[in-house]
């Protein structure tokens, strides 16, 4: 199937992506390439198939639930791009 | 170009004192500034870093503590965590990250005395298979600098093929290891899901990626890879099987053993000339006492489009976290929240990870979910049984690594498709999440061909012992670019 360039801008809100207007056209053909060729998927006779997840037969490990980390929070938050008091800061979302 | 040294050669030198780790960590960073500019294998070199552990590992050596990796310089793909030095994963949205922590590898290989002299280049987020989506500019061929090394470890595999270090780190989500190890003429080992440890490696696809090494040979390959494996808490798919002795198995015969040429990998896509020196390869195996067996796997042709998207799938999820907020790139100007995401991450991921965002969540949004996403892990699947079915027949799959030797820099960057199809030969080894090599075959008009050699589960110690037996044999893995 072939994209639109209402497709293209709802994948990208959903991507939280903007995708500027002389972009539509490249993202229309090249996204549609892409489409088209994961398309031949539907060929395949998967009937009986259950869908695999993870190349491993494993289960998910369990641990007890005791504190293993110490509080690292300034270290972390070294990398942040602003913070405030040991917290997070973003623009205002309540008035 | 000065002859390289393996790792073992390297590890004998320190051990007979004939040389010290800060030699031949000098060595390594001279080699580095006399062509690196040329190559741009590198995203950061880190000298006083260097220096400082060659010294702690002299000294180490000195004591009678070190061990057969001690003081050997390496170079850590930029994809993997180190602390106090900047991680980029070739991306602007990580371009002043540093690392709180180490990842395991790097912590493993540290701790084994290993001399690391930087951070090489790659695909952004390691999507890609040319090198050509780095933020910080395209790695180049050592054997043709208007050649891709490949992706997306080119910058390890470009570096080791030039000498600049004799081992690097890798990553291999679609074939990211074994593919520009083949196009750069060196050896490149991906073990099985959940044998190294994924923690502290930037997650791409989690389902898919594991770590691997590119290095000069099947043995110096074994020798790190012995090191790396093994169980981490930290990472929750981990194996806990036991890690047998690499080494104790590489010499061992292979006459009577049987090998598996899938005959679709012969069809159309492949250079006949590609395929001439897989042959030969494949008669070294023969003269060995090897039986060659003819196996099919009838749904090869799926396993791009499976993985294409499960793979975006995967990655879309998993790059959601870069936000703005809590590391990364951040817009300026912005003033509100909804803005601040998607202006982020606009500016700081490049065209490459933006479409494979894109096609993640198209496969994965409401209505096509099942016929995409679902229908791909269905497929996943059948290529699972397909392998697993050949390896009731025989002990271990032969093949190229690639349809071509190295394409130029600049000739599939315009269509994303045949970009893709260059992973035809490696994906599925990562769908089924098997253990796979590459070692250098022949050369096809002044280029490496690679010969991919896929095993079971957990065979990590067959398969290192089937390369190693033809390096044995062949001299193509000494083959060096710039020496005829």
């Amino acid at each position: 199937m072939t994209l639109s360039r209402q497709d293209i801008e709802y994948i990208a809100h959903l991507a939280r992506l903007e995708v500027s207007e002389s972009d539509v056209p490249a993202y229309v053909d090249k996204l549609g390439r892409i489409i088209e060729f994961i398309d031949e998927l539907g060929q395949a006779d998967t009937a009986d198939m259950v869908p695999m997840a993870h190349p491993l037969d494993m289960s998910q490990r369990l641990r007890a639930d005791e504190v293993t980390e110490s509080d690292e929070r300034d270290r972390y938050q070294a990398n942040a791009p602003e913070t405030e008091n040991g917290v997070y800061v973003v623009p205002r979302v309540v008035e | 170009m000065t002859q390289r040294l393996t790792i073992a050669e390297q590890s004998r030198l320190l051990g007979a004192g004939e040389a010290s780790s800060r030699e031949l960590t000098q060595a390594s960073l001279e080699r580095i500034a006399q062509h690196d500019e040329a190559l741009n294998a590198f995203i950061e070199v880190t000298p006083e870093h260097a220096l400082a552990a060659a010294d702690a590992a002299d000294q180490q050596r000195k004591a009678g503590n070190g061990g057969v990796l001690t003081g050997i310089p390496m170079a850590h793909k930029d994809i993997f965590c180190t602390q106090g030095i900047r991680t980029t994963c070739a991306s602007r949205m990580l371009e002043n990250f540093v690392s709180p922590y180490d990842a395991t590898v790097v912590e493993r290989l540290a701790l084994a005395g290993m001399v690391s002299v930087g951070k090489t280049n790659m695909d952004e987020f390691a999507m890609g298979s040319s090198n050509e989506t780095s933020y910080f500019g395209p790695v180049k061929n050592p054997w043709d600098h208007a050649k891709s090394p490949g992706g997306s470890s080119g910058g390890s595999a470009a570096a080791v093929a030039a000498g600049l270090v004799a081992m690097a780190t890798g990553t291999d989500t679609g074939g990211s290891v074994r593919q520009p190890a083949a196009l750069c003429g060196i050896t490149g080992f991906k073990p099985t899901y959940g044998r190294v440890s994924r923690y502290g490696i930037i997650a791409f696809a989690s389902s898919l990626d594991q770590a691997g090494v590119l290095g000069l040979t099947a043995e110096d390959v074994a020798l790190v890879t012995q090191v790396m494996a093994g169980f981490d808490e930290r990472d929750s798919t981990s194996s806990p099987a036991e890690v047998p002795d690499y080494l104790a198995t590489l010499e061992a015969s292979v006459s009577g053993k049987t090998i598996g040429v899938p005959k679709e990998y012969f069809d159309a896509g492949l250079d006949p000339a590609y395929a001439d020196v897989v042959n030969t390869a494949l008669d070294v195996y023969r003269q060995m006492g090897a039986e060659i067996r003819e196996v099919s796997l009838p749904n090869l042709s799926l396993a791009v489009p499976a993985y294409y998207v499960v793979c975006p799938a995967e990655a879309s999820s998993n790059l959601s976290r870069f936000d703005g907020v809590r590391f990364g790139h951040r817009a300026e100007g912005i003033t509100d929240l909804e803005s601040l995401y998607t202006r982020s991450r606009t500016e700081g991921f490049g065209d490459e990870v933006k479409r494979r965002i894109m096609t993640g969540t198209y496969v994965l949004s409401a209505g096509y979910y099942d016929a995409y996403y679902l229908q791909a892990q269905k497929v996943r699947q059948l290529i699972s049984d397909d392998l697993q079915r050949c390896f009731e027949q025989v002990d271990i799959l032969a093949g190229p690594t690639t349809p071509t030797t190295a394409f130029g820099i600049g000739e599939k960057v315009d269509d994303p498709v045949q970009m893709y199809l260059n992973d035809i030969y490696t994906v599925s080894v990562n769908l089924a999440g098997l253990p796979g090599i590459s070692v250098p075959c022949g050369m096809v008009d002044g280029l490496p061909a690679g010969l991919q050699l896929v095993g079971p589960h957990f065979s990590e110690a067959s398969v290192l012992n089937f390369a190693h037996l033809y390096q044995k044999e062949t001299d193509w893995h000494q083959r060096q670019p710039g020496q005829n």
